[in-house]
């Protein structure tokens, strides 16, 4: 379960968002939606642990978060809007690097490629992939390596039609099997039942003090 | 310990295939150093004075220009966000990057640098002590500059930032490299020097990768 | 403890009662320190009226090392406690630690000419004054590679860290490396070897510069803050 109680985030010393809330239970969804700048990408970050929180608390299963930041991050797949993969390594290559680092096994990698499409890709470089393209290998991860949370940051951009498809299903099998999932989109994506949160709803303003000065 | 050598071995394989970037500071090592005797003239004798100390600044410099790219591709290709989720600890995936670094560039130029000696006209007893010398300070290079390198990740004009940066702290490598090589042709022996390199190492080995992995956590925000 | 001084409105109103107390402070300590450095001392047996030059030269050394353990340890605050002030503080002292430590440099050079006869030696402790600046250097230039404020505070809060580590391992490697400036003397185990009526004017001088570098680090600091809030400002009308 993933509890989020009055966040703020400040960047660059400017209020984000603050007081946002929310709260997800085994197989439950958010969508987090919210126009440019909003903090769409931000928020992800800061569940993922690698922004921090101004004020707030993320839980996960009652505790928080950064109690075992380590243990946490082995359940969490962070999906940001760059796809990690390396031009000089083949696909296969790519996805078994980050496959081992989680201790996942080999023979997950060329499965986790199917299901994305890219199995006839396998022993291309990278650097001959497409924008949709490289994007899946980025989705392929989500296959290969068991992991209890996702945060998606715009998991479809760049993708087709059908591949939009198959990233919903993959997102709908991992909740069928009890995952949560955090998405942010602002294009059409299918989470069944997804609980909504729009980030204009918690707009901040202004710069913030730790202390009592509120400036402006 | 397993995620440590995969990271290893990724980098060396990007280092490989990539080609450019390490062998270019081995390139740069030693047209920088054969420059050297065309400025300031080929008399064996001011050659042989001045081989040893010259050979450590092009070794600081060729380390420096190779360390630009040690974190900025994985920031820029959103591999950092990863790496430092993943289960290795920050300070582990610094180290082992590091590591591959040295294999990639230093121990290059560890195997190089006689050769240039040697072309430098340097006295061949103080060969065994530059080769020796180097090995221990080369991986204390990649360290400290990782520091650096972590410091400038997505900042304006990295490169000569993290030259300014770094520079300074390798001045006792400096000091201590030379001093080996000219120590062992002197006579005394260089023992000392080797003790001093090897601390050295030791220090960075065990300070520089928290730094760097705190700084690299700090990049990210 | 910390964050009552921590508070930015709390910490200008501290600042603007000490600021004319450290100033007047330092400008009588200052005249004082002159006089009796320029008239009411003797000249050196050896070195005659060129000593004067210590009596500006030894104190902006000691403020150049002040200075940096002020970076470091308002460093230290800023990323243990995350507190925007310390980064400020931090920020705010390395100019002037740069400065006294350019002004070292530039009093040791005019020192050592008609002392050694020439401008400059490759001393230990002159090579070392020279690497501290470069430290300075480094970290203001840091400071000003980044367009997001507090992603270049935290970056230079780490290199004056790391800073602080190599310090003595420098100064070590530079003192091996080379000595020939005369030993230390004020500072030596068994009590100063320096006259009496030399050693008067040297601390008043080194008072007047504390004070000097406390002022000015309360309105450097002062400054930074009144430009976040233009910052703060800007931010606001941009949007809307």
């Amino acid at each position: 379960m993933l509890e989020a109680r009055d966040l703020t985030c400040v960047r660059a010393e400017r209020v984000v968002f603050a007081g946002l809330g929310f709260r997800l239970s085994a197989g439950e969804a958010l969508l987090v939606t919210g126009p440019n700048g909003s903090g769409k990408s931000s928020l992800l970050r800061l569940l993922a642990g690698l922004l921090p929180r101004a004020a707030g608390q993320v839980l996960w299963h009652g505790t928080a978060i950064d109690d075992d930041l380590a243990a946490y991050r082995t359940g969490v797949h962070y999906l940001g809007h760059l796809d990690a993969a390396k031009p000089a390594l083949t696909v296969a290559q790519n996805l078994a690097f980050w496959a081992g680092l989680h201790g996942v096994a080999a023979e997950r990698v060329m499965p986790a490629l199917a299901s994305f499409g890219l199995d006839g890709l396998a022993s291309l470089p990278a650097r001959f992939l497409s924008a949709g393209q490289r994007r899946r290998l980025a989705l392929a991860r989500l296959a290969a390596i068991p992991a209890s949370l996702w945060l998606l940051d715009e998991p479809t951009i760049a993708l087709d039609r059908e591949n939009v498809r198959a990233s919903e299903a993959a997102i709908a099998r991992h909740r069928a099997q009890g995952g949560l999932a955090v998405v942010s989109s602002n294009v059409a994506i299918a989470l069944p039942d997804a609980h909504g949160l729009d980030l204009a709803d918690f707009a901040g303003r202004g710069i913030a003090w730790p202390d009592d000065e509120a400036v402006p | 310990m397993n995620g440590f050598w995969l990271v290893v071995g990724r980098d060396l394989a990007l280092a490989r295939r990539q080609g450019g970037e390490s062998g270019l500071a081995l390139l740069f090592f030693v047209l920088g150093t054969v420059l050297f005797p065309l400025g300031i003239g080929p008399e064996t004798q001011m050659l042989a004075r001045a081989g040893a100390g010259l050979l450590w600044i092009m070794a600081l410099l060729a380390v420096l220009l190779s360390l630009e790219r040690l974190f900025q591709t994985d920031f820029e290709d959103g591999s950092l966000d990863l790496l430092i989720m993943a289960p290795l600890a920050a300070s582990l995936t610094v180290l082992a990057k590091c590591l591959a670094h040295w294999l990639a560039t230093g121990l290059p130029m560890v195997v190089t640098a006689p050769l240039l000696a040697i072309m430098l006209a340097m006295d061949p007893a103080g060969l065994g002590a530059l080769t020796l010398a180097m090995l221990l300070a080369t991986p204390t290079l990649s360290l400290i500059g990782a520091i650096g390198a972590a410091l400038t990740v997505g900042a304006r004009r990295g490169g000569v930032l993290l030259t300014l940066l770094v520079l300074p702290l390798y001045i006792p490598v400096l000091i201590f490299g030379a001093g080996a090589v000219e120590a062992s042709v002197a006579g005394p022996g260089a023992k000392g020097h080797f003790m001093i390199l090897g601390a050295l190492l030791l220090m960075a080995a065990t300070l520089a990768p928290p730094a760097a992995a705190a700084a690299l956590r700090h990049a990210l925000e | 403890m910390l964050h009552r001084f921590a508070n930015p409105a709390r910490f200008l109103r501290i600042a603007r009662w000490v600021v004319p107390w450290s100033a007047s402070l330092g400008l009588v300590s200052g005249a004082a320190g002159l006089y009796l450095g320029l008239a009411g001392s003797p000249a050196d047996y050896q070195q005659g009226d060129t000593v004067r030059i210590m009596y500006v030269h030894v104190p902006a050394a000691w403020m150049a090392l002040a200075a940096y353990a002020t970076m470091a340890l308002a460093s230290a605050v800023a990323l243990i406690w995350k507190h925007p002030l310390a980064d400020l503080i931090a920020k705010s002292t390395a100019p002037i630690g740069a400065t006294f430590t350019a002004i070292a440099l530039i009093t040791g050079a005019l020192w050592g000419q008609p002392t050694w006869g020439t401008w400059w030696v490759w001393d230990a402790r002159l090579t070392s004054v020279l690497i501290l600046l470069f430290l300075y250097v480094g970290y203001l230039a840091l400071w000003n590679a980044f367009d997001d404020p507090t992603r270049a505070a935290r970056a230079a809060a780490v290199l004056a860290l790391v800073g602080v580590v190599n310090l003595p391992i420098i100064k070590f490697s530079v003192d091996w490396w080379n000595t020939l400036h005369q030993p230390a003397s004020v500072l030596k185990i068994g009590g100063p070897t320096i006259h009496p009526a030399m050693l008067t004017p040297l601390l008043l001088m080194a008072l007047a510069f504390l004070c000097y570098f406390i002022t000015l680090l309360l309105l450097r600091v002062r400054g930074e803050l009144a430009a976040r809030k233009l910052r703060a400002l800007q931010a606001a009308r941009a949007e809307g």
